[in-house]
């Protein structure tokens, strides 16, 4: 009976699953639009298909995980250094075994024993009004927390890992007791409760809600090549200032890939983080979504050169992980919704 | 003699649709023999007490909300005659199509401050950021509003049934004793329809605590939120289900309610005819229809408007196949996953009337609990016990075939499907429940005398009184499918996507135009149910009214 009853599951396998050539089957927390076309360029460049299944990262994680020597999933593609870290802490990944793509990314944003590489990076600088802040008066993030700024502060909800993230490396930098004192302090300053999205923040600097924001750079260049005037006006009543040039530098963030230590499709797989890492993909990546290109030397796109260099936060990435949940109780504690 | 092979049946059939609350639960449990509860004691003292007061207040919110919209606009459309009443009555159900966050994300597009609203004004007065006073829609009151906006049709859908069957007789002895139009609502009819209303309200709220989209958005902070905060910022599942857990129990305190409320009013009428309607006239007409177009306007027109425009911008969206195809993965789900709720409601509840053990009673409802609990939680509750149970087919397929089947329970649309089912079979039950009350026990027995064997008692005499209901129930189930975001995020299989999940990606990397299309083609996929809905409504009002002699009564 028992026997029966796999038997016939198994016949209704054999018509769901088409035995293909090569393929790789990639879990990604970066958005289908933000991703398909690269895959879509790969398998025209290859012939391997690409398999996406997008979600959260946390949530695509945990199916990872549950699903454990029987995933689907070759690779693991996050927006965010703690997702990398946490998929590492949990053993979902092995040894990438790509000398090319880790000899491509610098050390600081890769995974311990090259268990992952960035793609691309994001920066998260603060944005502030030209008509109204003289930018000599700021240094860095410290400032947010300046009483000089009371109610003139606007940044989105705690619940974000991206603000998850800078904390972490405060954190790193300054350790736990100034960065509360710190997220006291910007609560203090909020202009209003957090509410929307990194552009919505923007977009109260540029209507006046607020003086500063805190925001990653790459939803000011969604903003600048929209088609819609108001976005494309607003973005222009708004500057970037890089915090922190003279200590350790303007935090970023990373979206990086990782092989699953169940992979099925070890060789396609790599293939495909290598052809992420080719200069060709590094460079979509700027003109597409306004990201920073992981491999050093990649020409940036002209956006990316308006905004100017800046010096980037070495600190390994590794810190935003281990940090994370420390950041978000002291966010709690803070106050910071 | 086959008692209690149902019995066991029907316990386990409850049992595994309980599946992922059982893993809810257990985690929860958890606690006990660990001990570590150090998650949860930091947030028991940094924010909790914050999530139980926005939620108390949303709910409460959103409680009077839609029970002064739904049932304003109920009776109104139902016992009074004025201009648009026809058109009203059904198109009343239209905001059910439309996603509560969707709604969220047009009004705020409308309202913020770089919205047109405020823009208009600042250029009709010359006023700048702080010199006048807006509300804030991305508030807590804003999110009682919306969610008020979109819900209220449940309220309206079920009180509506109510008033429609409401006897002439107990309305008219009310009028000939001397009451207004407006004692005899407050009077007769409110209290005849309170379980009615009690019910939509119970369904609207759980739906308002299982909401994430909307309060993420307007940055208001509930047990949803931190939940996901739990999880995703301290990496902690465990403490995110305990959290969870405190949900199942408030949702359990709401079933309570109102199977209590229930218990003290049950009203036998006899059905003879349903009651005049009033003819309202004058002022009095023109109150009564903008009363009713006010929450259509701004629960389904101004959206579907805004959402409209966007897609205006993005009209090239609409021609690619692909797109027509994420159309078509949302239809089929949700057509499936209604029908497969469906029977397994019907199946639970007839089980229930027939068999109403303790135990029985016990596990059908604790089947429904899923209704109040985040798709996430509960696409999580059901990962778990499905990859293991891949797992041991996989290993069995191996060691007799040699051959790995893959994931066919976690990988494949079925644990969708039974997401969809744990979650939305609460909808189907209640309203299934609804109509089986209405079936009197004589009639069964009457049946039953006359040699029906169960299962001819069903098809012959139940299913077509219960056709409203079962309709009802479907259209309501698929609608609710159409809209699923979270478990059809994290449970779906590979390159396979709706029309929400694509809204989502766009609008939650702030592309609010670029989500336009999808969002508009959900709402008008949504509208082909509603639309069958309403004309299945207006169908068993039609029946309704044929039975008596049409005597227009002025008011």
């Amino acid at each position: 009976m028992r026997k029966l009853l796999v038997l016939s599951t198994l016949i209704l396998a054999s018509f769901t699953t088409a035995v293909s050539a090569a393929q790789v089957n990639v879990y990604s927390a970066r958005k289908e639009a933000l991703i398909k076309p690269l895959l879509d360029q790969f398998t025209a460049d290859t012939g391997i298909q690409v398999r996406l299944l997008t979600g959260s990262g946390d949530a695509l994680l945990a199916r990872l995980t549950s699903e454990g020597e029987n995933t689907p999933a070759d690779l693991f593609l996050t927006v965010d250094a703690g997702n990398l870290y946490r998929a590492s802490e949990a053993g979902a990944f092995q040894a990438l075994g790509s000398e090319q793509a880790l000899a491509a990314v610098p050390e600081q944003w890769q995974g311990a024993d090259g268990e992952w590489v960035a793609l691309s990076l994001r920066a998260r600088p603060i944005f502030y009004a030209p008509d109204r802040v003289d930018p000599s008066q700021l240094s860095g993030y410290g400032d947010l927390a300046d009483a000089r700024w009371d109610n003139e502060v606007c940044i989105r909800s705690s619940d974000n890992i991206y603000n998850q993230s800078l904390v972490a490396a405060l954190i790193e930098h300054w350790g736990v007791e100034k960065t509360e004192a710190w997220a006291k302090g910007l609560v203090e300053n909020f202009a209003r409760s957090p509410v929307g999205g990194d552009r919505d923040q923007i977009k109260a600097v540029a209507a006046g809600v607020c003086d500063l924001a805190v925001a990653n750079t790459y939803y000011l260049g969604q903003m600048e090549a929209s088609d819609d005037v108001q976005e494309r006006t607003a973005a222009e009543q708004v500057a970037i200032f890089w915090p922190n040039q003279d200590s350790f530098g303007t935090h970023v963030n990373v979206s990086g890939i990782g092989l699953t230590k169940y992979a099925k499709n070890v060789g396609p797989a790599r293939q495909l983080v290598e052809f992420l890492l080719s200069e060709e993909a590094q460079q979509w990546y700027a003109r597409t979504n306004a990201e920073y290109p992981a491999v050093p030397g990649v020409p940036w796109s002209e956006r990316l050169q308006n905004w100017g260099e800046f010096k980037m936060d070495k600190l390994p990435m590794k810190h935003l992980g281990e940090n994370n949940a420390e950041a978000v109780k002291l966010m709690n504690r803070a106050g910071w919704r | 003699m086959q008692s209690p092979w149902r019995q066991g049946s029907l316990i386990l059939t409850a049992a595994l649709l309980g599946l992922p609350l059982f893993v809810i639960c257990w985690v929860g449990l958890q606690l006990l023999w660990t001990g570590d509860t150090s998650t949860l004691s930091h947030l028991w003292q940094t924010v909790v007490p914050e999530y139980i007061r926005h939620s108390l207040w949303l709910m409460i919110g959103v409680a009077c909300g839609v029970i002064l919209i739904g049932v304003s606009t109920a009776w109104l459309t139902t016992c009074c005659r004025f201009p648009g009443q026809r058109i009203l009555s059904w198109a009343l159900l239209l905001p059910l199509a439309m996603p509560a966050y969707i709604t969220a994300y047009t009004y705020t597009g409308m309202l913020d401050f770089s919205g047109p609203v405020q823009r208009t004004l600042r250029d009709l007065t010359g006023w700048g950021y702080g010199d006048y006073w807006f509300p804030e829609i991305r508030s807590l009151g804003g999110a009682v509003l919306v969610l008020s906006l979109v819900l209220f049709p449940y309220v309206y859908l079920i009180t509506r049934a109510t008033f429609l069957q409401q006897s002439a007789t107990t309305i008219e002895a009310g009028r000939s004793l001397g009451l207004s139009p407006w004692a005899c609502f407050l009077r007769l009819a409110l209290p005849l329809a309170r379980p009615a209303i009690v019910t939509g309200t119970t369904l609207a709220l759980m739906e308002t605590l299982a909401d994430y989209g909307t309060v993420q958005y307007f940055g208001v902070t509930t047990f949803t939120t931190g939940i996901f905060r739990t999880w995703y910022g301290l990496g902690d599942l465990a403490g995110a289900l305990q959290l969870a857990g405190m949900l199942l129990v408030a949702v359990v305190a709401l079933i309570l309610i109102e199977r209590w409320s229930r218990s003290q009013a049950r009203y036998d009428q006899a059905r003879s005819r349903s009651a005049l309607p009033f003819m309202l006239r004058g002022w009095r007409a023109w109150t009564a229809s903008a009363l009713c177009w006010l929450p259509l306007l701004a629960g389904f027109i101004l959206p579907a408007l805004q959402l409209a425009s966007w897609s205006l911008d993005r009209w090239q969206v609409w021609i690619q196949p692909a797109f027509w195809e994420l159309a078509f993965n949302s239809f089929g789900l949700a057509l499936a996953a209604a029908l497969i709720v469906v029977i397994l409601a019907l199946w639970l509840a007839y089980g229930r009337r027939q068999l109403p053990t303790p135990l029985v009673r016990f596990s059908v409802g604790f089947a429904g609990l899923g209704y109040a609990i985040p798709g996430l939680v509960i696409a999580v509750g059901l990962m778990l016990p499905l990859t293991q149970l891949d797992s041991w087919i996989i290993s069995l397929s191996k060691a007799w075939f040699d051959y790995n089947p893959g994931l066919l329970l976690s990988g494949t649309l079925f644990a969708l499907l039974f997401a969809y089912t744990v979650r939305f079979l609460s909808v189907s039950l209640q309203t299934i429940n609804a109509g089986l009350t209405e079936i009197r026990p004589s009639m069964d027995e009457a049946a039953r005398i006359h040699g029906y064997s169960p299962l001819q008692v069903l098809a012959r005499v139940h299913l077509p009184l219960l056709r409203p209901s079962v309709i009802t129930a479907l259209l309501l189930v698929g609608v609710d499918v159409l809209k699923e975001l979270p478990a059809t995020l994290v449970l779906r299989p590979f390159d396979f996507n709706t029309l929400a999940v694509r809204a989502y990606e766009m609008a939650g990397d702030e592309r609010l135009a670029d989500a336009g299309p999808p969002a508009l083609m959900m709402v008008m996929v949504g509208l082909i149910p509603v639309i069958l809905l309403s004309r299945a409504m207006l169908k068993s009002q039609q029946s309704a009214l044929k039975e008596q002699d049409f005597v227009p009564v002025t008011a």
